[in-house]
């Protein structure tokens, strides 16, 4: 059956675009998400939607799961195949279809690599603000399905801000379009809204029609450093408190300076227990300004030094040093697990507490850096996987940080989504009512459970139900 | 498959010893499988990431094959073998990963693994690499007598005779499209025209060993000789041993770890790095791998102490001159109109040393030249060792991506500091039809300008 599947594959995409060889396959068996793994049956490249559509009832006449995937640099096991998986991966569908500079918006294949996406509209003088860490590499549909965030995400929100329409592949293979260019539109429900942050799980997105804002006139960065994380902390309610948004607000402790600095060599303070990179854009004398309280606001609240970017240069430097904090954590043991749990912004400074004593407790190494303007943390916890008895503290470790977030008022997920690893926590999260609400959205649009299964929540393949069509 | 070394072989006796460097991943420290983590990082950087758009063919991708071999889930297959061969060893992973892992230990023990698993061996294959590997590039005589012979063979009309008779087309397939692009081979190697003592101009601050190269001393002696006389210009005794061996960078990049491990040695006991302040290459590819000495024997007892040392003397002639605060020349080049110039950086320069900024300062330094930067200059040129041998077709995608860069500035002058890129850039101008644009070593270029002062004074 399996044989005859890859060749209707193979009539459909041509042999180059559907690889099914073990030494193809195993790049494939993985994400960024540390100690998951799984061979995928076949792996295959469509082009556009209509060839989507078409795998996706090749798939489905077999009761094949279909796992979509863009670069895979997910943090949550989403596009880690499942067993008999068929991978259809996006990353060949990489064409900007069209920047409309009349309504600032711009179309493109899910597969467009994010850096592309805001190079292209910053050439045109526009502004894509969501970028993730991983903008260099994650495509565009990955951003939609994690609803991922970003380093500017405090004053400019994350990626569902920017969507506007969508054009999706759904469970039986037909193509629809939701959403416009228009700037208010509320003909029926914002189901376009349902497929973002949906992981894969409720289609399978193709396009993207996203809006873009004016750039920026001018920027400032600047780089706090400070002798404990309560200050840092504090420094941030102060900001909020004086009216003031700026556009990066990031955090990075002694751990993560050091690993980033190893790499990036940007001159980042050493000794400092914690260092606010802070950034704030718009009007020039309005930057200034701003600039200028930012500084005074940090000293007051306890700042060691204020240094200030000298130039864009220097800036984008230190914009890619912090987000290159994560890969970078990896230097100091072999296997990197990442957190993500996000509390009100008035409750950081407990929730940085929290981690502090959970890491003493289990006798883990733990990092910490994070979005501290959108209350989004990431705890890294420094292990390796094959020492089983530290792996079962980390185990443990993981649950209580949850526990923690959720005791303030949290989310087990900013940016990075459910997918396998969050899966055990989210109904401690949402509840009864409203997880089983999930699943009942999944059942009417994905009654089969073909499109990612187990991921979010366990929703089992129906081998033998038989769909009306 | 290595050939067995003789008694009158120097070095013969020291490979007695265990050879560090691993042949087999399953014995490579595990920890440097495990450091990458996954991210993704260094996708965009990879250019077979770029041609093929498919996971295997990425550092991720290999990484993830290479512990599967290591984790005994996959077998060394052909397959294995040729992503292993594809892969350019270009390092522009290493300068993109922020997990610092470590692909070139990965590279080289993988490609190790693949020629000892025997799984690519075909008798041909086995007789090129004995005969290059084995033979010619561990004998400097036998190699200069080669190039001797390249040389009479280009210089006597014999290439053009042969050319014009056709009798090129009774050559095989690939030699045959390679015949071409032969390089030019130099009338004068180094030791013809560098003394073994080069005296310091001026006041003598530092005494340095020149390592004069393979191809460099066949067919770049020119840069050579440029490098000693800048080094002499600022300072340098320079010492030209008259002899040298391959430094092995060629073996070790192929997989043959024993004989990367003896030319080492050997290498180690002509130059004695106690007795200079620093040793000197110009040659990208050779420099990277002269610094991973202390890697290389690192389990070698005898040597090791003597490696380390080694490794922390070993500079790029670029680094070194901006190391000890070089001179700004007084003149330019002497030629009439300023030199519109851009800059190739080799991979085993800016990913293999992190080296960048040096040589675009010793550009700048001279008078005439407008350095105008190029797109992708870290970039792989296509020449990557013998792969526009091996891979030839990825080879020449990246050599036109490349000029396409490069002609774009409006330069008509590329600098770059590595011979295989040299002859990879220079070829694809020329069979483009290209005769305007020329190529040269930055140092060349300022030595010409220290030489212009001089005769000006
Ligand atoms: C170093 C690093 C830094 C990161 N920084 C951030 C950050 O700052 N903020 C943040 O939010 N995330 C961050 N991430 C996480 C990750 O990059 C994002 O989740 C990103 O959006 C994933 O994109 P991708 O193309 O790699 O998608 P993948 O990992 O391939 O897929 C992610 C999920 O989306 C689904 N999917 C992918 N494409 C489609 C599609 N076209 N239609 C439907 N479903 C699809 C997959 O099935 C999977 O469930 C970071 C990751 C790394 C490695
Ligand atoms: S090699 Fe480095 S950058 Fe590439 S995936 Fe691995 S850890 Fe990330
Ligand atoms: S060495 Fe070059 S070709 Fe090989 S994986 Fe790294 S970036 Fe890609």
């Amino acid at each position: 059956m399996s044989a005859e599947l890859i060749s209707e594959l193979v009539a459909l995409l041509g042999p180059a675009r559907v690889l099914t060889k073990k030494e193809d396959l195993i790049p494939y068996g993985f994400d960024g998400t540390a100690a998951l793994n799984q061979l995928p049956r076949a792996v295959v490249f469509p082009d556009n939607a209509a060839e989507v559509s078409a795998l996706v009832k090749i798939a489905r006449a077999r009761r094949m799961p279909v796992v979509t995937r863009g670069s895979g640099t997910g943090l949550s096991g989403g596009s880690v195949p499942v067993e008999n998986a068929l991978v259809a991966c996006l990353t060949g569908m990489n064409r900007i279809r069209e920047l409309d500079t009349r309504n600032l918006t711009l179309r493109a294949d899910a597969g467009v690599i994010t850096q592309k996406i805001f190079e292209t509209a910053d050439a045109a003088g526009l502004f894509y603000p969501p970028d993730p860490g991983s903008m260099k590499i994650s495509t565009i549909g990955g951003n939609v399905a994690e609803n991922s965030g970003g380093l500017r995400g405090l004053k400019y929100g994350v990626t569902r801000d920017y969507v506007m329409g969508m054009e999706v592949v759904l469970a039986d293979g037909s193509i629809c379009w939701l959403g416009n260019k228009c700037v208010k539109d509320v003909a029926g429900y914002n189901l376009r809204d349902l497929f973002i942050g949906s992981e894969g799980t409720l289609g399978i997105v193709t396009q993207v029609l996203l809006k873009l804002l004016p750039k920026p006139a001018a920027r400032q960065t600047l780089l706090a450093t400070y002798a404990s994380m309560d200050a840092a902390a504090e420094t941030v309610s102060a900001i909020i408190a004086a009216k003031i948004i700026p556009c990066t607000l990031e955090f990075l402790d002694r751990k993560t300076v050091q690993c980033v600095e190893d790499y990036a060599r940007v001159n980042l303070p050493l000794d400092s227990e914690a260092v606010l990179l802070i950034e704030t854009d718009g009007h020039p004398s309005a930057v200034a300004d701003e600039a200028q309280q930012i500084e005074q606001i940090a000293r007051a609240n306890g700042a060691l030094t204020v240094r200030k970017a000298r130039d864009a240069a220097e800036a984008a430097q230190l914009a890619t040093a912090r987000r290159s904090a994560f890969s970078a954590l990896a230097r100091r043991r072999p296997t990197t697990i990442l957190e993500d749990v996000t509390v009100p912004r008035s409750e950081l400074a407990k929730m940085i507490r929290a981690v502090q004593a959970i890491a003493l407790k289990h006798s883990l190494d733990i990092a910490v850096f994070g979005h501290f303007g959108d209350g989004n943390l990431h705890p890294t916890i420094l292990t390796d996987e094959r020492n089983a008895a530290e792996m079962h503290r980390v185990e443990l470790a993981l649950k209580d940080i949850v526990d923690a977030a959720l005791g303030l008022g949290g989310t087990i997920t900013g940016e990075h989504g459910v997918g396998v690893a969050k899966k055990p926590f989210l109904k401690q999260q949402l509840g009864e009512n409203s997880h089983a609400l999930l699943k009942m959205i999944k059942q009417s649009l994905d009654p089969l459970g073909l499109l990612n299964p187990g991921k979010i929540f366990d929703f089992p393949v129906q081998e033998n139900h038989t769909p009306k069509t | 498959m290595t050939p067995r070394l003789t008694p009158d072989d120097p070095g013969a006796e020291s490979s007695a010893h265990p050879h560090s460097g691993k042949t087999s991943l399953a014995s490579l420290d595990y920890s440097v499988l495990q450091q990458c983590m996954h991210c993704g990082m260094c996708l965009p950087t990879c250019p077979t990431y770029a041609e093929t758009g498919r996971e295997r063919n990425s550092p991720r991708g290999r990484i993830a094959l290479m512990r599967a071999v290591a984790d005994r889930e996959l077998n060394v297959t052909t397959s294995f073998a040729e992503e292993m061969s594809y892969c350019l060893g270009c390092l522009a992973c290493t300068t993109a990963c922020p997990a610092g892992v470590d692909y070139t230990t990965l590279l080289e023990t993988a490609r190790a693994h693949v020629e000892s698993s025997g799984i690519t061996a075909t008798p041909k294959r086995t007789f090129v690499r004995w005969f290059t590997m084995g033979w010619l590039f561990k004998k400097p005589r036998l190699l200069r007598l080669a190039g001797r012979l390249l040389w009479l063979y280009q210089v006597t009309g014999f290439q053009r005779a042969f050319r014009k008779l056709r009798l090129t087309s009774l050559l095989p397939k690939r030699i045959r499209e390679l015949e071409p692009s032969t390089p030019k081979i130099q009338r004068h190697f180094s030791d013809t025209l560098i003394p073994e003592i080069t005296l310091a101009r001026g006041e003598k601050r530092y005494r340095v060993a020149l390592l004069t190269g393979c191809v460099q001393d066949l067919v770049f002696s020119d840069v050579n000789h440029a490098t000693a006389q800048v080094l002499a210009e600022n300072g340098c005794e320079v010492v030209t041993p008259r002899t040298q061996f391959c430094c092995g960078s060629l073996h070790a990049h192929n997989g043959d770890q024993e004989n990367a491990h003896i030319l080492a040695r050997r290498q180690i006991d002509t130059i004695d790095p106690e007795r200079f302040d620093a040793i000197i290459s110009n040659a990208a590819g050779c420099g990277s791998h002269l610094k991973h000495y202390d890697r290389l024997l690192a389990e070698d007892p005898r040597y090791a102490a003597r490696a380390k040392a080694w490794s922390l003397k070993v500079r790029d002639v670029s680094e070194w001159l901006i190391e000890i605060g070089f001179r700004k020349p007084h003149a330019g080049t002497g030629a009439t109109a300023p030199h519109i110039v851009t800059y190739h950086e080799a991979c085993h320069l800016c990913h293999g040393q992190k080296i960048s900024k040096q040589p675009r300062e010793i550009l700048r330094a001279i008078s005439n030249v407008e350095l105008r930067e190029c797109a992708e200059s870290t970039w792989c040129c296509g020449s990557a060792g013998i792969y526009n041998i091996t891979q030839p077709s990825t080879s020449a995608w990246l050599q036109m991506r490349k000029l396409g860069h490069l002609k774009a500035t409006g330069a008509t002058l590329v600098t770059t500091a590595n011979p295989g890129c040299h002859l990879q850039i220079e070829n694809g101008l020329r069979a483009t039809g290209d005769t305007q644009i020329e190529v040269v070593h930055p140092v060349v270029l300022l030595a010409k300008a220290y030489r212009t002062e001089i005769a000006r004074r």
